[in-house]
């Protein structure tokens, strides 16, 4: 944190002043480590391991919070007798389905539900990424579920975590992480002592968390401790993701995702929502709890935005016009069918994917077999000179005499030539006034795709074609302004926010959201940032003005609360858990809810209030349900659905891992989304042969002075100087092993590439004790490319394809791969080495590890 | 030059005399250095803004003069931030005045070895064809079962996580008006 989000760094440094214990795990010893009480040097892949073993630590000693788990969480709810455990099943829950390596989830539901809620058959949640919808709220689950609140049931959430996590003890922590006992014991005592009544504590995690073939249920793990500690919806507690991109939360919630629109509404899909009331039904799941309940007037009023007098109530509101997903389309899947020619066109907007994405030799190859591609950034970077400078015009792969590809370099607008918002990594959206006019041709993405809008559309006006009135009937009429006609991103901002059809009058919440067309909504969960007319996210009144919530600076979605769930910072009466962590709480006198923040709760419905039978939506969340997107209103220890992997985070080996899986015959994510491309290698693992072939485990993260591909710093003086080149960082040990000198080269090969750096040999890298083994690690930036001021081969050149089955992100936090001294050849000898090391390791071209491991035969084969 | 004010520009004497007994200040004070102002007073206008790297929002102030980025630092109004910028944002000017930006459009032709020059009402014609061609030609109206697709899947999109909820929010109504899907940034990544 203090190398990549230095800033927000200041805060952690703050609560150790007044007297927090900070403790970081991390592959590599880092500037947060220097200054943290402990630092836990960790195997790149196996957090799951290690917090498993902090949830057994918690639930062998009964350090719960026992009041808040039994009130606010799922813990006494009782799972259906079907259900069966990774420990029954070596690494297997009941449902596995091998013939698509997905779950049937039905035996994972609460009992006497079995039949009724789940979503079935998964495979088809994994190409659509369903998981994803899961941002704003949780998965389908029917309200009324038996529970046994002295948590004693054999089939209660409770016992059935116990049970999971019974082998996760510290030595297997040590065995598996190769985290030391006492270092483990450490980090278990101080979090679970600092956390109860009078205090809480707080998970913060980085990106690359998300980066794993399990980087879900990486965060379902902390997610799990969180809930038991009782440090979730309170202040000082909960999960942090620090996420890297200025806006990336707001492209997340305003999706350019494929498989979403905005507000976390999905994309639809052709088998499953064929007309509107089944694809808001999806959504709402007639008869469950919470917010969700309202989703035909979060639906009904995008589709009003988006084409305005067009959509009405007789017509689905041109529900018709939506496309519809059939599988997979995510960005990995278009860049093999870019190299299998199934794609003509590509723009690309301020990202680098010839740089930043995972196994940089496809995304290049892509590339080069378009039509036409339109590259939008401030600088000429390698995804738009790929095809005159890149390394395969090196090894002759890409032929600029040959490749056929267009391209448009259009010069995009800075951040300080525009007006708009951003949303940071906590929810709060922050307008940005514009300072100066964008240079020459350079322009903002709101003009160049208002103009383009407006220019298609023009085209097209003649046409008759059905497939054309979506674009025709689309609102598309934003006021401009100035010599270049930009257009108002203001009123783009109030279209999001929402306003009455008839008057036009923005609106406040999202509770004003109708579903019979008299609103209309750009994206639900923004509603209020522009109520009364003003723009929200442009207040900047100084924190020296304000208390410490800061609820005037910015405005953070849903209505501007500040921390989510905030209900859960009273106990299930209403009063503060303690004065010392007092944040909402239930005025009895005047009849509301209050506190520092908005509460994130029905502000007059009281603690003591009781559904109907049968209540459902808003009006089934009781007066303790503080979690109300939540099917049952609880946190969710255990997800009965909505989690494709698993009701349960379960340890499973990196799909590139030198170790065989210690806890189950299992080895890694038996459900994670594989590409079984040419391009595509996969490195062996146990019990695959060969595995010895690329020996060394291999992670990359950022350095403080450099972002993400190299864009916006490898092209800026001062940071090109302070961080001038590629490099890689080795442990003593590895170097003597390897023959390295400290500021002399290396390479690295791995399946798909051979990249060289130059070595920093240092103790900041430690090899270890795993099984027995002594186990390296070496680090890397993924920050380098063949543009800019300064430049180095890519790390991200050494990943292959292998996907999270929820979100489809890929696993570029780990990998395995061979260092060897000196520089990498080049020219058509490096294909040659990178094809030697593939049928050294027994890899031919697409090759990835089997799914299902716990066969025999692949036992015998794990003795080869 | 009188010998009164040569002896009052002595630093030792100033320290001697003066409230800077230290000599760490207004003692060691040149006149030059006395005279100097920071670029950001005589600005003609001020930005607020935010930092566009990571994801923390930094605040920033924009200062501009002449029509041009003179200076931006952090702004100390900010709850998030409280004026620190890290290495990276404090380097937003050099960004953003780089003199490696490209500030004219680009076109290289099929099998080209080299960019051309291409004038940018031109070069947004010709995508708007371009895209309007692959749609035409890729399109789907229905599946094999006559259930409705509506959609293309021959152009696909990248990138969103640095631009801003405006930008974002119309780059999906167009491509989702056009039955284009496959539109994607870095949160998949």
């Amino acid at each position: 944190m203090a190398e990549a989000h230095p800033v927000g760094f200041q805060w952690v440094m703050e609560a150790k002043r007044k007297g927090a214990k900070v403790f970081h795990v991390d592959p590599r010893f880092t500037r947060t480590s220097a200054v943290a009480d402990s630092y836990l040097p960790i195997r790149a892949g196996t957090d799951i391991a290690l917090l498993g073993g902090v949830v057994r630590y918690i639930l062998d000693n009964e350090l719960d919070f026992r009041e808040y788990v039994l009130s606010y969480t799922n813990a006494a709810t009782i799972v259906s007798e079907d259900f069966s455990d990774t420990e029954d099943g070596d690494g297997f829950f009941s449902g596995f389905d091998p013939e698509t390596g997905t779950y049937v989830q039905d035996s994972w539901q609460y009992e006497g539900n079995e039949g009724s809620s789940g979503s079935g058959h998964t495979a088809k949640e994994r190409d659509s990424a369903s998981g994803l919808e899961h941002e704003s709220h949780g998965a389908q689950v029917d309200g009324d579920t038996p529970r046994d609140e002295t948590l004693q049931h054999p089939r209660c959430v409770y016992q059935i975590l116990k049970r999971h996590f019974s082998r996760y003890t510290p030595e297997m922590v040590e065995r598996v992480c190769g985290i030391p006992q006492d270092k483990f014991l450490e980090l278990a005592e101080a979090w679970t002592r600092n956390s109860g009544r009078e205090r809480t504590g707080m998970l913060i995690y980085s990106v690359g968390w998300t980066q794993h073939s399990v980087g879900v249920q990486y965060i379902r793990t902390g997610a799990i401790i969180q809930l038991l500690l009782g440090n979730m919806g309170r202040p000082g507690g909960g999960v942090m993701a620090l996420r890297g991109h200025a806006s990336i939360q707001g492209s997340t919630d305003i999706p350019t995702l494929f498989n979403l629109l905005p507000g976390y509404l999905p994309m639809p899909h052709h088998a499953d929502h064929p007309t509107f009331d089944e694809w808001v039904d999806s959504i709402r799941h007639p008869g469950q709890k919470g917010f969700w309940g309202n989703a035909g007037s979060f639906a009904a009023s995008l589709l009003k935005a988006y084409w305005g007098d067009a959509a009405t109530p007789e017509n689905d509101f041109c529900y018709g016009y939506l496309p519809r997903m059939t599988g997979d389309h995510g960005t990995y899947q278009q860049v093999l069918n870019m190299i299998d020619g199934k794609i003509k066109g590509y723009f690309l907007l301020g990202q680098n994917p010839a740089v930043g994405s995972a196994h940089g030799r496809a995304q290049r190859l892509g590339m080069a077999n378009l039509d036409w591609l339109v590259v939008r950034d401030l600088f000429e970077i390698e995804s738009a000179t790929f095809w005159k400078n890149g390394p395969e015009v090196a090894t002759g792969e890409i032929v600029p005499e040959e490749c056929r590809t267009e391209v448009f370099f259009l010069p995009a607008a800075s951040h300080v030539e525009k007006e708009g918002t951003f949303t940071q990594t906590q929810r709060l959206l922050q307008w940005r006034e514009k300072a100066v006019e964008p240079p020459g041709d350079a322009r903002s993405e709101l003009w160049f795709f208002y103009h383009l809008g407006r220019r298609l559309r023009e085209k097209l006006a003649d046409s008759k074609l059905p497939r054309d009135r979506a674009l025709l009937d689309l609102t598309w009429d934003y006021p401009t302004h100035g010599p270049r006609a930009e257009p108002s991103a203001e009123s783009v901002l109030r279209e999001i926010n929402g306003y009455d059809v008839a008057t036009g009058r923005p609106l406040s919440s999202f509770a004003e959201a109708r579903a019979d067309g008299s609103t209309a909504i750009g994206c639900w969960i923004y509603t209020g940032v522009y109520a009364d007319g003003v723009n929200q996210a442009a207040r900047r009144k100084s924190r020296h003005e304000q208390d410490w919530v800061a609820a005037e600076w910015g405005w953070a979605w849903p209505a501007n609360r500040r921390i989510l769930y905030n209900r859960a910072s009273a106990d299930p009466d209403g009063n503060p858990w303690s004065e010392r962590k007092r944040y909402i709480w239930w005025d009895a006198e005047k009849g509301e809810w209050t506190g520092h923040d908005v509460p994130d709760f029905e502000k007059t419905k009281p603690p003591s209030y009781r559904p109907p039978p049968g209540a459902s939506g808003t009006e089934g969340i009781a007066g303790d349900d503080p979690f109300i997107m939540q099917g049952d209103g609880k946190g969710w220890l255990y997800a009965p659905s909505g989690v494709l992997d698993g009701p349960l985070p379960t340890h499973y080996e990196p799909v590139e891992s030198p170790v065989r899986n210690p806890l189950y015959g299992q080895q890694a994510n038996p459900t994670r989304k594989m590409y079984a491309h040419p391009v595509n290698s996969v490195n062996p693992s146990p019990p695959e042969g060969h595995s010895q072939v690329f020996p060394y485990v291999f992670t990359v993260s950022r350095l403080t002075e450099h972002h993400t591909a190299g864009g916006m710093s490898r092209t800026v003086s001062p940071l090109a100087e302070l961080q001038p080149e590629m490099f890689v960082e080795v442990s003593p040990e590895l170097a003597v092993e390897r023959g390295l000198a400290h500021l002399g080269w290396a390479h690295l090969v791995s399946g798909r590439a051979v990249i060289e750096a130059r070595v920093l040999v240092t103790d900041r890298l430690t090899p270890l004790r795993i099984e027995g083994r002594l186990i390296h690690q070496v680090w890397l930036p993924y920050h380098f490319g063949f543009e800019g001021l300064v430049t180095g081969d890519s790390a991200n050149d050494l990943f292959g394809i292998s996907l999270d089955p929820n979100v489809l992100i890929q696993e570029s936090k780990v990998g395995t791969c061979d260092v060897r001294p000196g520089r990498r050849p080049t020219g058509p000898a490096l294909l040659d080495l990178v094809a030697d090391y593939q049928r050294r390791a027994g890899i031919g071209p697409g090759h990835n590890a089997p799914a299902v491991t716990t066969d025999s035969e692949g036992r015998e084969r794990s003795d080869s | 030059m009188g010998l009164r004010t040569f002896i009052e520009g002595w630093p030792v004497y100033r320290q001697l005399t003066g409230t800077d007994p230290l000599g760490r200040g207004a003692a060691a004070q040149s006149a030059r250095s006395a005279g100097l102002t920071a670029r950001t007073e005589d600005a003609d206008s001020v930005a607020r803004s935010v930092c566009p790297y990571c994801a923390v929002g930094c605040g920033q102030r924009v200062f501009v003069r002449d029509g041009q980025v003179s200076q931006i630092e952090g702004d100390p109004d900010s709850p998030i931030s409280r004026g620190r910028l890290c290495p990276k944002g404090s380097a937003s000017k050099s960004l953003v005045t780089s003199p490696l930006r490209q500030t004219k459009v680009r076109y290289r032709r099929p099998y080209s070895t080299q960019w051309e020059d291409l004038d940018l009402d031109t070069a947004l014609d010709m995508i708007a064809d371009r895209m309007l061609a692959a749609r035409e030609q890729t399109w789907e109206d229905v599946d094999t079962q006559g259930r409705p697709l509506n959609r293309t899947l021959g152009f696909s999109s990248l990138g969103g996580a640095t631009l801003d909820n405006e930008e974002n929010y119309l780059i999906k109504k167009l491509f989702t008006a056009m039955g284009a899907l496959q539109i994607e940034n870095q949160a998949r990544i």
